[in-house]
């Protein structure tokens, strides 16, 4: 009841002012819509990225990484003479030993939502005369299946047969293409260990990425073990997803003491791209900020100009019994009107642009266009417009509030 | 002597401004103004008078010496205190009106009044047509402020100075911008309510007639008190 007659008088001047009120309140539309479109744009494109990395690449990784030979002597300081040694990679074989404790040691982290043991193996594909270079993925199918969703980009046949088949394979669509194979023909695989096996293409999928598509296949772990000459024990890889993948880093750090062997996160293996994604990121943000700290400065302008104007009725107010702090929130309050209607519009039509782009049909492996409702977006532009306008509030408010009335009054 | 209730006193206020030279505006002033006295400050153009009013009316606190309002010394008070107290026991009517123009005379008047947040929304609306026709006005009430003419608006900056029925109502040449007929209406609403409200009136004039009405009249040259005549509430021995 008391303060009503701030909100009172601030309400008063915005609505005898209501076009400098809407032309201030346009500049933070401008700003938050601007805000909330890169935002999702770039929040989309990440996501999008992810889908397409977790396609292929697990959480974390655990591999033998290659050993590097070291000298018989070694130095105990830089001044000391060393054998003469010429460093060399020493990885005779790329098995994990006793891999099967350890996939069970992995799976018993309670932040593990699952893990799965895979062989790798570099290979050829052939066809007559016609050859290409891939990697041959022996999995657990329904275990792969369940971490990559391979499923979803099946285009033609089934996985099924992978679970107990050996001489089955599921092929990137390009790999088919390029041989010039289709469903149930053969595909011979050639192994850099020099193994030869000619098998049955029951599966073809596409994850709309080329690399992947034309050189990936998938078959069953005891057929890549053939491959290379190797028992059941042979392990090159064991994947594992965790719940949250931004978490990976942390969590890469605390498997690590439980093998010898390395646990690489998948923002290690995939800096470049984050990096990328970051600095659009950053750039966006500062763009839509800038076009925000444009609009405070309009607000502040009309603020001020306001003030110029009203010095006689400020210098009143406060000889009628207002003290500072009423003048200011008068003021601060004008600003966060233009600032709501300003923001809540800058909300609407971010919303809309959102809404109109995720229908653009834009093809390659996005399909449509890779932007997105996320309300943490609409949270913090919120947040930020109002306190953005607040802060330009403030600064002629203050003034207001300083106002010495005796001086307006002598004039 | 009659009830003498000491409402506002100074103790040697002096002041100095310091542009274009340091110099003194006022200088060793002290008197006291009593509950009901209707008061006038005279001197010539540059004496002081504005400037001493200013002061007594605490938003000017650059000043040495002492201000007692209503027994409490209000010299070294925060602003927002004294702001507090301006709101309660002052009331101020200059020689324009300065009335807020977005808002009807009606709220202008009731601004201070729901500021002090004394009374209802309700109380302070009756209470500020109840001043608005006391002074003539009730029929204006509604209209925006800066639709009245000179005269109306004057009285309605009176209405407002009265809505917290303040102790001190402070004028700084309310009567300059006047005709004589709107002059000398002002001083009957002065003079009315000293009489029947015991406010008192602490008025800047030029106009040697409404000095000369009033209680009593504060001579003021170069800074100074030169003459206090007419002792408030002496008039019967003088006559
Ligand atoms: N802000 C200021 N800075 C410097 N000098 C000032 C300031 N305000 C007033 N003065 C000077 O102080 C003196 C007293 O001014 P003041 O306004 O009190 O006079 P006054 O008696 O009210 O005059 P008038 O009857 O013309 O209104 C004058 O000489 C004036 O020039
Ligand atoms: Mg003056």
């Amino acid at each position: 009841m008391r303060s009503n007659i701030n909100v009172e008088i601030a309400l008063t001047h915005i609505f005898t002012r209501k076009r400098q009120t809407l032309v201030a309140a346009l500049g933070v539309t401008m700003g938050i819509a601007m805000y909330i479109f890169s935002n999702s744009l770039m929040k989309g494109f990440g996501r999008f990225s992810r889908t397409e990395i977790f396609k292929v690449t697990p959480h974390l990784r655990i591999y033998k990484d290659d050993e590097i030979s070291k000298p018989l002597v070694q130095a105990t300081s830089p001044r000391q003479v060393v054998i003469i040694h010429n460093p060399k990679i020493t990885t005779l074989s790329r098995t994990i030993i006793n891999p099967y404790a350890l996939l069970a040691e992995v799976k018993k982290q309670d932040y593990i939502s699952s893990a799965a043991p895979q062989v790798n193996v570099d290979v050829f594909y052939q066809n007559g005369k016609s050859q290409l270079k891939g990697v041959a993925n022996g999995v657990n199918i329904a275990e792969a299946d369940a971490m990559f969703n391979i499923q979803k980009t099946m285009v033609a046949g089934s996985l099924n047969p992978l679970s107990n088949s050996l001489s089955s394979v599921v092929v990137g669509s390009r790999i088919a293409n390029k041989l010039n194979l289709g469903l149930n023909d053969n595909l011979t695989i050639v192994s850099s260990a020099g193994v030869v096996k000619i098998m049955k293409i029951v599966g073809i999928f596409s994850t709309k990425n080329k690399t992947t598509d034309e050189s990936k296949v998938y078959l069953h772990i005891a057929a890549a073990q053939q491959l290379v000459k190797e028992g059941p024990t042979y392990i090159t890889d064991i994947y594992a997803n965790i719940k949250n993948p931004d978490e990976a880093l942390a969590y890469s750090q605390q498997l690590q003491p439980i093998t010898t062997y390395k646990v690489e996160d998948w923002k290690t293996s995939y800096a470049d791209i984050l990096a990328g994604d970051l600095i659009r990121q950053i750039m966006s943000t500062s763009v839509s900020m800038a076009i925000l700290l444009v609009a405070a400065f309009g607000i502040y302008n009309i603020l001020n100009m306001t003030i110029t104007q009203k010095l006689d009725d400020i210098a009143i107010l406060k000889a009628t019994g207002f003290a500072g702090r009423d003048i200011i929130r008068i003021f601060v309050l004008e600003a966060l009107i233009m600032g709501i209607i300003g923001t809540t519009l800058g909300l609407i039509i971010g919303a809309i642009c959102i809404q109109v782009l995720s229908g653009v049909y834009v093809g390659g492996p996005a399909d449509y266009f890779p932007i997105y409702f996320d309300p943490s977006v609409f949270i913090t532009s919120t947040v930020f417009g109002l306190l953005i306008t607040i802060g330009a509030g403030y600064l002629p408010a203050y003034r207001a509030a300083r106002v010495d009335p005796v001086a307006i009054f002598r004039k | 002597m009659k009830n003498q209730t000491v409402i506002l006193r100074t103790q040697s206020i002096g002041k100095y401004f310091y542009e274009p030279i340091r110099f003194k505006v006022l200088d060793d002033v002290s008197f006291e103004a009593y509950a009901g006295e209707f008061l006038t400050l005279v001197g010539k153009s540059g004496s002081g008078k504005s400037t001493l009013l200013y002061c007594l009316s605490t938003m000017d606190t650059a000043y040495e010496g002492e201000l007692f309002i209503e027994g409490q010394k209000v010299t070294g008070k925060k602003t927002d205190e004294l702001a507090a107290i301006r709101g309660k026991s002052i009331g101020f009517v200059f020689q324009f009106h300065y009335l807020l123009p977005e808002f009807s005379c009606l709220k202008n008047v009731m601004i201070p009044a729901l500021k002090l947040g004394k009374y209802s929304h309700r109380e302070v609306e009756e209470r500020a047509y109840q001043k608005l026709d006391m002074l003539g006005l009730k029929e204006q009430a509604l209209k925006p402020a800066s639709k009245l003419s000179g005269g109306q608006q004057q009285r309605v900056s009176i209405a407002r100075a009265l809505i917290n029925d303040p102790k001190i109502i402070l004028c700084d040449e309310p009567t300059g911008n006047l005709d004589s007929k709107n002059a000398q209406n002002v001083f009957d609403i002065f003079k009315q309510l000293c009489a029947e409200m015991g406010q008192t009136i602490i008025a800047v004039t030029h106009d040697n007639d409404f000095a000369k009405n009033s209680d009593r009249t504060i001579e003021l040259a170069d800074g100074k008190i030169i003459s206090q005549d007419k002792e408030f509430g002496s008039s019967d021995i003088s006559s």
